[in-house]
């Protein structure tokens, strides 16, 4: 039972970092192969904060979500001007950046053999009630009229800035937001697995996360979460086939893309109704051979 | 004054094997306007084909070169058939071929962990042990190998480009490939010869690093560098790749001999980033501008 909460535990803090990045990749339309950068920032700010300084479990959280908030924002102004891959390629660049940066932070980050001692503070009620406060603020940004807005420069960036959208100003906005939800994340992972290294937020942990948010489907919330559950959940059950792992996670974004590029959810999201729709589709389709994917 | 030409000639020559990777990133972002990172697999084809070659099969040496630039190839037009064709022919965005080329290079590097294993493997000391002392300065006859077979190459495809009708072709795909789709070049074929050439170079490099290094799942990273080389020389600028990949492998050199390892990887990536942002379109790049 203990190992099945510890599952779920970890499930809930890649939620809260998996539909950071959907907001950015899914939403915004901007790829960022480096998000593991920004959890890794929050799990060791959060972490310093609580073993070095003692500071209140609640207060790191808080004070972490800002400094990767902040990070997300100093990057995102120089980065962002980028067109196309290039930003792509300078957010690879972060990731490793900050990985080498924290291999060789001396005392402060213990280098690369790892920060140990942080207290065991995320159990999983607390990890659970975040991530479903996480998930609800989300769905309110993407609804509001930021959201809008972030779909309108995804869409079309030219014709968004002709509309009068401050596309710089909301890509900015919308990569602050995202970096404020992988520190979010990074900070309940380090304190509910209490020993973190540097390898742990490699570019391995950054596939996880875009895997999640493109098999999910791009600009869908709930498949961003059914993915992660998913992408989570499954190799924890499958143990001893942990070197294959990436193999399959590798396999999974080429395969998503060359074969089903809107993802699980395509584009849609997970609702009642939807599943009583998609019921009815399913009987009515029995009989003949479906069409294949509406959209 | 010797160490400096020492670590000179060090830089010359690991330049000319980035120059080889960084040339096959260049053509590709030419036609197609995306990195395909899935390079990484590329190499790794070449150095296992070449490993196997000679240890297994024990194979003379220039046939086991032959069969890394064969593994080079097939990896590569593969790769372009079975994933970047759908895509292509889709008309999606170019973020899906990024996604696509960074899956397939997750793929092809784990895949080579869970199957030949994640072990360090040395190449048969064939090569590399010889060097010849010149005034105190010493070259090995790898090096040598590969600045005279790497420029073979480079200079071959030099004149491919400029002086035949593929050639002519390439370059006119790089200005506008659906133009030249409409002027009656088939355009898929001409992707598959450019994935054909990227890949026959990167096989190359590929045996020319596990010579070097050794060869194991990761080498393919080392690729990231023959990117920043070619993103410092302009993608898309053939003869900036090459500037690019030497002057990188210099400066690479120098740091890590004067002062240490880690500083020269973080500068790598610095360099990246700097570049980015002050020209992104490198030394020798066209500026690009967006198409609505």
């Amino acid at each position: 039972m203990g190992y099945l909460l510890g599952i779920m535990t970890l499930i809930c803090c890649n939620i809260i970092v998996v539909i950071g990045l959907s907001l950015l990749t899914g939403f915004t339309g901007i790829f960022s192969f480096g998000h593991a950068a920004y959890m890794a920032i929050g799990a060791y700010s959060a972490a310093i904060l609580t073993t070095k300084l003692g500071v209140p479990f609640v207060l790191a959280l808080i004070v972490a979500v800002m400094i990767a908030a902040l990070a997300g924002r100093l990057i995102g102004i120089p980065t962002l001007k980028l067109v196309g891959d290039y930003f792509a390629i300078a957010m690879l660049g972060l990731g490793e950046t900050v990985r080498l940066l924290l291999d060789n932070g001396g005392k402060l980050t213990g280098g690369a053999r790892g920060f140990g001692n942080i207290p065991g503070k995320t159990a999983f009620p607390i990890a659970f009630v975040i991530m479903v406060f996480s998930v609800i603020v989300m769905r309110n940004i993407i609804g509001s009229r930021y959201g809008r807005c972030f779909l309108a420069i995804r869409e079309d960036e030219l014709a968004a800035e002709c509309c009068g959208i401050d596309t710089y100003g909301l890509k900015k906005t919308s990569l602050t937001i995202s970096a404020a939800f992988g520190g979010l994340g990074g900070a309940l992972f380090a304190h509910y697995i209490t020993y973190i290294q540097p390898i742990m937020f490699d570019m391995a942990k950054s596939t996880e996360i875009a895997a999640a948010v493109v098999f999910g489907g791009l600009g869908s919330l709930s498949g961003s979460i059914i993915a992660s559950i998913i992408l989570i959940g499954i190799p924890e059950v499958l143990r001893p086939l942990y070197q294959w792992r990436l193999v399959f996670y590798g396999l999974l974004l080429v395969g998503t893309i060359v074969l089903r590029p809107q993802g699980l959810m395509g584009g849609r999201e997970f609702t009642i109704q939807g599943l009583k729709n998609a019921a009815q589709w399913v009987q009515e389709k029995i009989p003949g051979r479906g069409k294949g994917e509406k959209r | 004054m010797i160490k400096f030409i020492q670590q000179l000639i060090n830089g010359t020559s690991i330049g000319f094997v980035y120059a080889l990777i960084a040339i096959g990133y260049s053509l590709i972002y030419s036609i197609l306007s995306f990195s395909n990172f899935a390079h990484s697999t590329f190499i790794i084809a070449g150095a296992y084909t070449g490993f196997f070659l000679l240890t297994a099969v024990s194979l003379p040496l220039p046939f086991s070169l032959l069969g890394a630039i064969v593994g080079g190839i097939l990896i590569a037009v593969f790769a372009e058939k079975v994933a970047y064709r759908p895509i292509r022919e889709r008309g999606n965005p170019t973020l899906y071929f990024i996604i696509a080329s960074m899956g397939m290079s997750i793929f092809g590097e784990n895949i080579v962990i869970a199957t030949i294993g994640p072990k360090f493997r040395s190449y048969p000391p064939i090569l590399s042990v010889t060097a010849y002392q010149i005034g105190g300065i010493s070259i090995s006859v790898l090096d040598i190998m590969a600045a005279v077979v790497g420029s073979i190459f480079l200079l071959m495809l030099m004149y491919v480009v400029n002086k035949t009708r593929q050639g002519m072709a390439i370059r006119a795909a790089a200005f506008d490939l659906e133009t030249v789709g409409l002027m009656g070049v088939n355009t898929n074929q001409l992707i598959s010869l450019v994935f054909l050439v990227a890949g026959a170079l990167a096989g190359l490099a590929g045996f020319f690093l596990g010579m070097k290094y050794t060869v194991f799942p990761q080498l393919g990273n080392l690729t990231m560098k023959a990117y920043v080389a070619a993103v410092f020389g302009g993608l898309g600028s053939l003869p900036g790749a090459v500037i690019g990949s030497v002057f990188l492998g210099i400066i690479e050199t120098i740091i890590a001999g004067y002062f240490s390892s880690t500083l020269r990887d973080i500068f790598v990536f610095a360099l990246l980033i700097l570049v980015l942002l002050v020209r992104p379109s490198g030394l020798m790049g066209a500026k690009r501008e967006d198409k609505v």
